[in-house]
């Protein structure tokens, strides 16, 4: 009660939004009108002077599929194929999809559903645009680097086509507000990059009962199928336990060649479709696994949908409040966010800086640094006079580490009193403990890691650095 | 079927890899097993699993295929079969 001032004027503020949200779709929906009417006029103009000389004749012509003009003519090869036609084209027009995740396989996604003119298009994402990701996120341009990719993706498909509703959330799809976004869209396409969203998806998919356009790249492969549609199995039926954090694979981490989640996100995007339009045999039940690298695609049936699944099985009780609360990070043992985990394995004391480590090499202390880094990310760059020594090879090149010491005690003279120190790199930090953590085991008890790698160097010491 | 093969002879599979079990199993995409005759598509995994340890890892989490069709691990495989372990993909 006593809070009643602060309540009447809050409410009073919603009203306000409420009403101005619904002005300014008001506002969008006469500029859609317009720009329309304006393009048409300009394409009769060009195309055709002999027919009728105004739209505005036509527009009522053939109402009966509810299509403009100006709809029959920019979506006239869509219209020209007999098995999809006016209706096919007149459902997408009537339908709405929403993609998470405006990345590498979510780009090409997103720029042939809005230009094939599905009805509202929903697009989430909580990032911003990267230098880096523009190799496969073919959606963004140079120009918005640093700046949201909802924003630039939103942008991209408005300038293909402002004919459609493209709806916003800068966000990232969480538990809490996954049910709100996703129950006012007929269809999902999940374009995200994690295991632990790839389960959240499902299962609100289930919960929703709606259809899963589901795509996943990393390297040269790529998979896509469908789940939680007419009947067919949903991700959980298939992978009801998830894969151990160490068998999960990210493109930051793995790489991925860019036109691979572009083929995956082009295929998700004809899914969607095809669902969409109720055009044609979905890939409900089967799952297509593409291999860039040896240039084959091949289909696999899968099961049906598992009678003992938690999230879809007959005794399941996923319920909206289960879903609420489940902790997929917990579950999944993976991060949602895309920050790589900071891992925390060695005492502070066997840990130096990169600016620390910078003064012991300014200052001439003799020492050797290795870099545990795999091979071709020590071909990409790497800090003077290091030894690359992959952690996987470790074990085996011990020996090399002491003629390395060695080498480098006698270069600094016999004066020298105390022997060389022992360094270990890597690109982030992680291996580096695990690196020191082994060598500790094996008798090199004053090896120090770098902490935070070469990102750190690069950040701290020498921004000419390159990161990648 | 198991008994066109000649009894104790060995059946020949093509075992794919595909995603992360294709790293595990040490950069490898496909190999071929001999199996005796009668063996199930567990008996193959285990040999194959004895073969490429770390694909323990992934045991728990992929679709296992025999000639491009989901196959519970019961069931016996023929010459010539060929037997697909998928694991998911999570990046994008």
């Amino acid at each position: 009660m006593k809070s009643n001032g602060v309540d009447s004027s809050s409410s009073l503020i919603r009203q306000e939004l409420e009403k101005l949200k619904a002005e300014k779709k008001d506002i969008e929906n006469r500029i859609s009108v317009l720009e329309a009417q304006l393009s048409n006029d300009a394409v009769t103009k060009e195309t055709d002077s002999s027919s009728c000389p105004n739209s505005l004749l036509n527009i009522d012509s053939n109402s009966e599929h509810g299509l403009s003009p100006d709809m029959i003519y920019r979506y006239s090869r869509h219209l020209l194929l007999p098995n999809f036609g006016v209706q096919g084209q007149s459902n997408l027009l009537k339908s709405s999809i929403l993609v998470i995740g405006a990345g590498g396989l979510g780009s090409p996604a997103l720029l042939y559903l809005a230009a094939c003119g599905i009805g509202r298009l929903g697009i989430v994402d909580h990032d911003v645009v990267e230098l880096n990701n523009l190799h496969r996120q073919i959606i963004h341009a140079e120009a918005y680097i640093g700046q949201s990719k909802v924003k630039s993706a939103a942008a991209a498909c408005r300038a293909i086509n402002s004919t459609i509703q493209i709806e916003e959330y800068k966000e990232a799809f969480r538990t809490s507000n996954a049910l709100e976004i996703m129950s006012k869209y007929d269809i999902v396409v999940d374009a995200t990059d994690n295991a632990p969203s790839r389960y959240m998806i499902n299962d609100c998919c289930v919960v929703l009962g709606k259809p899963l356009i589901s795509g996943a790249a990393v390297g040269l492969e790529g998979q896509l199928t469908i789940y939680n549609h007419n009947g067919g199995p949903c991700y959980r039926c298939l992978f009801p336990t998830p894969p151990p954090s160490t068998a999960c694979q990210r493109c930051s981490d793995s790489g991925v060649l860019g036109v691979v989640p572009g083929v995956i996100g082009c295929l998700q995007a004809l899914e969607a479709l095809k669902v969409a339009s109720d055009v044609g045999e979905s890939l409900t039940g089967r799952m297509l696994l593409f291999d860039a690298l040896s240039a084959k695609i091949r289909i696999v049936k899968l099961r049906g949908r598992s009678l003992l699944c938690e999230a879809c099985g007959e005794n399941a009780a996923f319920t909206r409040e289960v879903f609420q609360n489940f902790d997929y990070e917990k579950f999944t043992q993976t991060p949602l966010s895309t920050t790589p985990m900071k891992l925390k394995l060695i005492p502070e004391n066997a840990r130096i800086s990169s600016k620390e480590y910078k003064d012991k090499v300014d200052h001439g202390e003799p020492h050797i640094l290795v870099d545990v880094r795999p091979a071709h990310h020590f071909n990409i760059v790497s800090l003077p006079k290091s030894l690359n020594i992959p952690l996987s090879t470790l074990e085996a090149k011990l020996p090399a580490i002491v003629s390395a010491l060695k080498d480098e005690e006698e270069r600094k003279g016999p004066d020298s009193s105390s022997s060389a120190s022992l360094y270990v790199v890597c690109r982030r930090g992680n291996d580096s403990q695990r690196a020191v953590d082994y060598l500790h085991k094996m008798g090199f008890s004053s090896a120090m890691d770098i902490v935070g790698g070469l990102e750190s160097w690069a950040q701290n010491v020498d921004s000419n650095f390159p990161s990648y | 079927m198991a008994e066109e093969n000649k009894k104790g002879a060995d059946v020949e599979i093509k075992v794919l890899f595909f995603a992360r079990a294709r790293d595990l199993a040490g950069g490898v995409s496909e190999m071929m097993l001999q199996v005796p005759s009668g063996s199930t598509a567990q008996d193959c995994l285990s040999k194959i699993f004895t073969k490429y340890p770390e694909l323990e890892q992934i045991r728990e989490c992929m679709v296992l295929a025999l000639n491009l069709e989901y196959t519970p691990e019961s069931v016996v495989v023929n010459n010539k079969d060929e037997l697909a372990i998928i694991p998911p993909i999570s990046g994008g």
